[in-house]
């Protein structure tokens, strides 16, 4: 069979530009959000400079505000969000024998989306203001009569980015549905592709309630709607309860991957299979259901009524029972186990107690009469970081250590890993665990000043020298970085002694992943394969051509053809608007009518490349 | 394999499902139909909470004859019958019974927008503005974002019968046209609920 399908290959910036393989997308992801978590990050310490000491007046009103909203939308939305795809497209994939994704180009646009709807967010800086009423942006604060341009910026960038993670998600979700590997049943899933599986259902139904939340108030402050005007009939609530039926499940999309990671981890340096495999499967779908059953606990105060609050509240601790699962098996996971403490099992043995005191705290909130007390106080502030960081970023950094060699081909080094990890593993429990006394002694969330002498001082002074360490150890990640990547030295295909099938090929993996599709035979297939005292995986087919997606330049304009469009609603430049959304449709059109046919991997080249290897 | 090559005589007997694309294609696209259940059901939400939510302007009662809704009705469930004869047709390998009903289901939807701008822009006159209430707000974002949904779909199953006069029925086209089917079913499914929910319950309820 001849492949005459002549396809232009870029180099350079261009071929980050076009590029359809989802390694390079993963890494794009990772870069993205990492540059975000910088900037969230330099937000976070200007927020805890102003609040070093009592009454300062260096961030004061709009400006602090502006400093929380930004860092709290950044952080979830383009530091989170972006990191957790970016170790989906990076490893999934792999970790399930496939080739590619099933959707390359579709999950290009989902990169661009979210990059362009987070770059015209932070634009807002320069541009009038950034939005400063809250990362929830409840109106009415959030309306024009008391929100700048800013909230504009919000709701069009963050619909934009929206977007691609909806699209993004069912991309997921059909590769891992019909391009498993053969053998590679749903029930020999690595954990962390089971949990990329419920977080991408949990992304699918959760964010077009968001869309919707989002368009109401853009129509309402673009085009004078009446959503949330009461004075037109319009219903504040409504808001309240379309953000929280995506936010809830938002920290569960968010957590739930790292939780996978934990689980490789841990489970690759205690050279143990994870303990209770089903039943932590069972814990994750459980806890993507419960996910959509407790948003009303963020509005216990709002005064929905007695049957509400009780009916949310046993549905939330409910979800400690799944969480409680989880915790005792990674114990037991341990237990017995040769433990090497390396920065990525570091990572995810301070995850643990780390997590659990955020669960916990977690559970005291959803008490209905107890949050009467600690709603909007830093109690709660103290809370989400636990989850936020002592979860979900624990969780990243240890997939970052862990998974490095395989999408760089080079390790990280352990020594400033170590560093890294004690920096800011003290430096967060310094920052956030006063933080739950300050907020029992009364402290508001989101005020940009305090008075001396009320027993305030010393709590905030502590958790602004904890930030300073945190921002230490992530400059020594950065520092890191630059130190493996100036290396020439190769990591090998398996420096982990790991079980999954990621660890069967190079690192770092070649563009068409598996030379030969791998036959699976059991849970951890690679270490099956080892203690079988075989040298990789057999495989299911002969060698022969492989085909590969063109790469293109299409998913980068379409995005910025929606960048453009945002631009254009929030100055009311309507032809702009047109023009933007005409170049998406245009793209859209000629993708339809341009059939790709892709190109092929000769045998001949996989044969040249297996002999060097 | 994305080939085509086996276009040139023998069809598979489901054409749309021979190849991981297509399924790809099927599967992403019932996935996405999901996304959208939800994205409606938050908009019927919303109009709920704020349908009865009229300081100013004429009502629900007031405003809706329920003759031209009924042909529109009318129409747009006509409409989703010639697109399953249409898929039929596929199924069949009758490429001109596909776009023959195709285009009728395209003239049928283009008919349908045509009765909602004339009913628009009745409301508009009597009062009925985007701007002037909670209920007008929800109804316009709520009716607007299907009658959206519906433009959208008639100028795709029109490019997807232009490609096909070109490219015939391969296994490439063909699950174009079913998952555009699935799409054209879905909006006429949202319809339903919208006659039901904001016409007949704003008539009665």
């Amino acid at each position: 069979m001849a492949h005459s399908h002549a396809v232009k290959r870029y180099s350079g910036i261009m071929d980050w530009l076009t590029t359809v393989d989802h390694k390079k997308i993963g890494i794009l992801y990772l870069a993205a959000g990492a540059l975000f978590f910088i900037l969230g990050g330099i937000e976070a310490l200007l927020i805890r400079l102003q609040l070093l000491y009592p009454n300062q007046d260096l961030f004061v009103g709009e400006t602090f505000n502006q400093l929380l909203t930004m860092h709290g939308t950044t952080m979830i939305f383009l530091a989170a969000m972006p990191l957790v795809f970016g170790f989906m497209n990076a490893v999934v994939p792999l970790q399930i024998g496939a080739r590619d994704v099933a959707f390359p180009f579709v999950n290009a646009l989902g990169f661009w989306l979210f990059f362009l709807g987070g770059v015209l967010l932070n634009l807002s800086w320069f541009l009038g203001g950034a939005p400063d009423a809250g990362w929830t942006a409840y109106p009415p604060l959030a309306s024009s009569q008391f929100s700048g341009t800013g909230v504009d910026f919000y709701v069009l960038g963050l619909q934009i980015s929206g977007i691609g993670s909806l699209i993004g998600a069912i991309n997921f979700l059909v590769t891992i549905i019909n391009m498993r590997a053969p053998g590679m049943s749903f029930m020999r899933m690595p954990l962390f592709t089971w949990t990329s599986f419920v977080t991408s259902t949990l992304i699918l139904f959760a964010f077009p309630a968001l869309t919707v939340g989002l368009v109401e108030l853009m129509f309402d402050r673009i085009f004078g709607g009446a959503f949330y005007e009461v004075a037109k009939g319009g219903n504040v609530v409504l808001w309240q309860h379309l953000f929280w039926i995506f936010g809830h499940p938002e920290v569960y999309i968010l957590v739930l991957p790292a939780f996978g990671i934990i689980s490789e981890v841990v489970s690759t340096f205690s050279k143990k299979r994870l303990f209770g495999y089903s039943s932590m499967v069972f814990a994750t779908v459980l806890i993507g259901f419960l996910a959509f059953m407790t948003w009303v606990h963020h509005m216990f105060t709002t005064g929905l009524g007695p049957i509400a609050n009780a009916i949310f509240s046993v549905a939330t601790m409910a979800i400690a029972i799944p969480t409680g699962v989880k915790i005792f098996n990674w114990l037991f996971t341990m237990w017995g186990g040769q433990i090497r403490f390396t920065t990525a099992n570091l990572w995810a043995v301070g995850f643990i107690p780390s997590f659990v005191i955020g669960g916990m705290t977690g559970v005291m909130l959803a008490a209905p009469p107890a949050d009467y007390q600690y709603h909007d106080t830093y109690f709660v502030v103290g809370h989400f970081h636990y989850v936020i960081v002592g979860g979900v970023v624990f969780g990243l950094f240890a997939g970052a250590y862990y998974w490095w060699p395989k999408m760089f081909g080079r390790l990280l080094n352990e020594t400033l890993g170590k560093w890294h990890f004690w920096t800011f593993f003290i430096g967060f429990h310094l920052t956030f665990f006063p933080q739950h006394f300050l907020g029992l002694m009364g402290m508001p969330r989101r005020v940009f000043t305090y008075l001396p002498n009320q027993g305030l001082d010393e709590g905030n002074f502590i958790s602004s020298i904890g930030a300073f360490l945190m921002g230490v150890g992530t400059l020594v990640f950065l520092v890191n970085i630059v130190v493996s990547a100036s290396k020439k030295y190769a990591a090998s295909a398996d420096p982990w002694d790991g079980r999954t099938l990621e660890w069967s090929i190079s690192s770092p993996a070649p563009e068409y992943n598996f030379a030969q599709t791998p036959l699976v035979r059991g849970l951890d297939a690679l270490w099956k394969e080892k203690m079988a005292g075989n040298k990789g995986m057999t495989p299911a087919e002969p060698l022969g051509p492989i085909h590969m997606p063109s790469p293109s330049i299409m998913p980068l304009v379409m995005s910025i053809g929606l960048f453009i469009a945002g631009f254009g609603f929030m100055y009311h430049q309507y032809v702009l608007c047109v023009i933007g959304i005409g170049i998406t449709f245009v793209c859209m059109l000629l993708r339809s009518i341009f059939d790709d046919h892709g190109w092929h991997i000769e045998k001949e080249e996989l044969e040249k490349k297996g002999a060097e290897a | 394999m994305s080939s085509v090559h086996d276009t040139a005589g023998r069809l598979p007997a489901e054409p749309e499902k021979a190849t991981l694309e297509g399924r790809n294609k099927i599967l992403g696209f019932w996935l996405f139909l999901a996304a959208e259940v939800v994205l409606f059901g938050t908009l019927f939400a919303s109009f709920i909470t704020l349908r009865n939510q009229v300081p100013e302007g004429p009502t629900a009662d007031e405003l809706f004859k329920l003759s031209t809704v009924a042909i529109s009705t009318f129409i747009l469930l006509t409409s989703s019958l010639t697109s399953v004869l249409g898929t039929i047709s596929l199924h069949r390998h009758n490429l001109s019974g596909l776009l023959g009903w195709m285009t009728v289901t395209v003239l049928l939807g283009l008919a349908f927008l045509g009765l909602e701008v004339y009913e628009f822009v009745e409301y508009v006159h009597e009062g009925h503005q985007f701007t002037s209430s909670a209920f007008a707000t929800s109804f316009y974002t709520l009716v607007g974002f299907h009658g959206a949904h519906v433009l959208f779909g008639v100028l795709w199953i029109t490019t997807l019968i232009l490609q096909a006069f070109r490219k015939g029925l391969t296994v490439v086209t063909a699950p174009k046209f079913y998952v555009a089917g699935l799409y054209w079913h879905f909006i006429d499914v949202v319809w339903v609920f919208i006659f039901t929910i904001v016409y007949l319950m704003g008539k009665v309820g």
